[in-house]
């Protein structure tokens, strides 16, 4: 005898599922099945993974680190942001702060470099423009990832984590260079110091 | 009142006030205060949700920066803590005293709970009106908020966490004075379960807001990942409340409205216990693309141990349709695949809201989760407008919806008052619903594009490099606004409905018949269909390979095309991205 969800269940409830539910369980959990060996799939045989190599940092020394690396790189100056054209397979910083992205960096297509990702203030997002690429940025852990620009263009790094009143303002950029082409070149090419108008 | 089966405990459905059956008055006046004070912020949640919504509409973009960010904030924590978590109080109330037919266990302690509640809700609410918490429905530390905010939140909690130690009580209450035969109803089973995952929840909020508060006063430093990891312990799994107390209402709403049945008890309870054991495991898929955490902790951790309690919610998934069609074919509704659905009670607001909980929760909203929640495909998802597309179809569609639908019943069964401006509420859950669908679509495809989440102006004018994102984007933010602002209507209507027939609205009066009552309050009030179940098991038909629930094979097998479909075209959208690792 069936009854409803509202009446209490005399005797033993534990009884043979009908036919359909275990068809329907067994197609179900095959499924689960799949969703579950994509992720290590994935690790093996696709090309993104939030993997990369993942340590504490303090703020203060985080920031000591991007000051060097600006240092050592910088080619212009973009709205007031520093410019930098790190070598191609080397460690490239991004700090996020309230409220931009510091530097701006330029890559050269096709190589690949270990981005670091930390923030010197409050939470941050990491969201390439218009590529749909997004990390958390987190004050007081280095999130360093392996990345290769897979085409030359001008992206730009919207920040996506609420991060106080002029989160909204919070935009970086990111230049990637044609391969073989010269920092400078590609510098002429994209407007630097022109206020970013394309 | 004749009944034939095990009878659901009755005086929970007791129509008339001269039934002379017992009153539980203390259940009674609990259930309603916690349910006008859940009225009470939903009303103002949803005020702020209108004004967010048209803020991020560029073509209007209302609130100026400060206001927005506080709105938004005021939005989440009326919608997401204050509404849902009164009104789930209520449904702890009614599936233990109520359903169980029992007194409630301390039912004093249980007003020093609600007291707590909202005088918790009231700090919070002081604080961010004031302008002394913008930080958000999640308040990331370093964003620090007033320290009553945080204790606001605390106290909340606590009253909560009392309210479900009252559940239990009640639950051993009933037992003991043996107000029920056997083991509980399922719909109490799913509480029970809605319960105790709100005690883990209930645990970590106090494992996060304790410290936070304490940091807010300077008196001990906060970690900002292991805030973001113990707090979604919080933040994630009161969405599982919601799932499992919506699953409970599922089935609560299947069998006042069509007498829907349960086709396996083992079934359905054994996939309440899979979400217990491992639903909570949740609060990864927001630490999917973070630094504090490795690939191992992260698959493990966001497929629930190898997607149990996906598992559960696709059992659900077919036991409540499968349910209804059961019900009906042994009703005589045996006519071809899809039947009984033809002929099932549209017009009855209460199974109008079940179905398209079920349909918009399972298609829109769990769907695009399991999707996004996938360690890699988190990458194109994190913070955009999708993951607001998602919840929106769970937490709004799914939960909000099912709690309208057994608002319509709870209306004359416990308020014993008519439902008012009838009419009205019949057409509630389908504006409701149509316009929740196409907000939360819209916004997930918008979110395709990468447009994130929580952003005051998307045309970025004051920044100092140009984002220029792509026709469709105006396009869908539209097509969004369109679909909020229906679903705000829909929203109103609820509100109006409810609040006019709690304190204005009609008695049911001593007349009880069919007659009396027809046009006021939901059919299946007093054709009270789960009370006509067949005494013998009823031979039905097989149609096939479909087995005896055919119609509702067919639905399952669609949506799990659905699902493949737009799991891999993930991956694909995926793989164009830079090669990152």
């Amino acid at each position: 005898m069936y009854t409803t969800g509202i009446t209490p269940q005399k005797g033993v409830w534990w009884k043979p599922a009908h036919k359909s539910e275990k068809v329907w369980f067994t197609i179900a959990f095959a499924w689960c099945m799949v969703l579950f060996a994509m992720m290590p799939f994935w690790h093996l045989r696709g090309g993104q993974n939030p993997s990369g190599t993942r340590s504490r940092v303090d703020p203060a020394a985080y920031r000591t680190r991007v000051q060097e690396f600006v240092q050592q790189y910088q080619v212009a100056t973009d709205n007031g942001i520093p410019v930098v054209a790190p070598p191609a397979g080397s460690d490239i910083y991004l700090q996020g702060q309230m409220w931009m992205w510091l530097p701006v960096l330029q890559l050269e297509e096709g190589s690949e470099y270990t981005l670091h990702l930390s923030s010197v203030d409050v939470n941050h997002g990491f969201n390439l423009y218009p590529f749909n690429i997004n990390f958390q940025v987190v004050p007081g852990y280095d999130y360093a990832l392996r990345v290769t620009p897979t085409e030359a263009g001008d992206f730009r790094v919207v920040c996506n984590e609420f991060c106080g009143v002029l989160h909204h303002t919070m935009v970086g950029r990111i230049i990637v260079r044609e391969r073989g082409s010269s920092a400078v070149a590609a510098l002429l090419g994209s407007d630097v110091d022109k206020g970013g108008d394309r | 009142m004749s009944t034939t089966t095990g009878a659901p405990a009755s005086g929970a459905f007791r129509v008339c006030p001269t039934t002379g059956l017992k009153v539980h008055r203390d259940a009674d006046a609990l259930i309603k205060a916690n349910a006008v004070v859940a009225t009470v912020a939903l009303l103002v949640g949803g005020l702020a949700a209108i004004l967010v919504l048209l803020t991020r509409w560029q073509a209007v973009h209302l609130l100026d920066e400060v206001w927005f960010y506080r709105v938004l904030t005021i939005h989440g924590m009326n919608m997401l803590i204050f509404f849902i978590l009164f009104f789930e109080m209520a449904v702890l109330y009614f599936a233990s005293a109520v359903l169980l037919n029992s007194r409630v266990a301390a039912p004093r302690v249980g007003w020093v709970a609600f007291a707590l509640m909202v005088l918790g809700a009231g700090m919070v609410e002081w604080t961010m009106f004031a302008g002394k918490a913008d930080v958000l429905f999640t308040s990331y530390v370093p964003l620090r908020a007033h320290p009553l905010f945080y204790l606001g939140v605390i106290l909340f909690a606590v009253g909560a966490l009392v309210v479900v130690s009252i559940f239990f009580a009640t639950l051993v209450v009933a037992k003991n004075e043996r107000t029920y035969e056997g083991s509980v109803p399922l719909v109490t089973f799913g509480a029970i379960t809605a319960a105790i995952i709100a005690v883990i929840t209930l645990v970590h909020g106090a494992a996060i807001y304790i410290p936070t508060f304490l940091w807010s006063l300077d008196l001990m430093p906060m970690d900002a990942e292991v805030y973001r990891m113990v707090w979604w312990g919080l933040g994630h799994s009161s969405q599982q409340i919601n799932v499992a107390a919506m699953v409970a209402i599922w089935y609560l709403l299947g069998a006042l409205t069509v007498g829907a049945v349960v086709v396996n008890e083992k079934i359905s309870r054994t996939a309440f216990v899979l979400y217990i054991l491992f639903i909570s495991m949740a609060s990864a898929h927001h630490l999917l693309v973070d630094p504090g955490f490795g690939p191992a902790w992260k698959i493990v951790n966001t497929s629930y141990f190898m997607y149990m309690a996906v598992l559960a919610s696709m059992l659900h998934g077919f036991t409540v349709p499968a349910g209804v069609e059961l019900g009906m074919r042994l009703r005589g509704f045996t006519q071809g695949v899809f039947g009984w659905l033809r002929r099932a009670p549209w017009g009855d607001p209460g199974f109008s809201a079940l179905v398209l909980s079920v349909v918009v929760f399972g298609f829109v909203g769990g769907i695009t989760g399991v999707t996004f929640g996938t360690e890699q495909i988190n990458i194109i998802a994190h913070n955009t407008l999708r993951i607001p597309g998602h919840f929106h179809a769970t937490v709004v569609s799914g939960t909000a919806m099912a709690f309208m639908g057994i608002t319509y019943y709870v209306i004359p069964l416990i308020f014993r008052k008519r439902v008012a401006f009838y009419g009205m509420a019949r057409w509630q859950p389908y504006v409701f619903a149509v316009g929740m669908l196409i907000f939360s679509m819209a916004m997930t495809f918008a979110g395709t594009f990468g447009v994130p989440r929580r952003h005051w102006d998307i045309t970025f004018t004051n920044a100092p490099f140009d984002v220029a994102y792509s026709p469709a984007v105006d396009l869908m933010i539209g097509v969004m606004a369109v679909g909020g602002l229906l679903a705000a209507l829909g929203g109103g209507m609820y509100i109006l409905v409810t609040v006019w027939s709690v304190f204005f609205g009609k008695p049911l009066g001593e007349d009880c018949t069919d007659a009396a009552l027809a046009g006021s309050v939901p059919p299946g009030v007093y054709a009270r269909p789960f009370l006509e179940l067949p005494e013998e098991d009823v031979a039905v038909e097989v149609h096939g390979r479909l087995g005896t629930m055919p119609g509702t094979m067919v639905l399952v097998l669609v949506f799990l095309a659905a699902f493949v479909l737009y799991y891999f075209a993930n991956w694909k959208l995926l793989s164009f991205v830079w090669r990152v690792g």
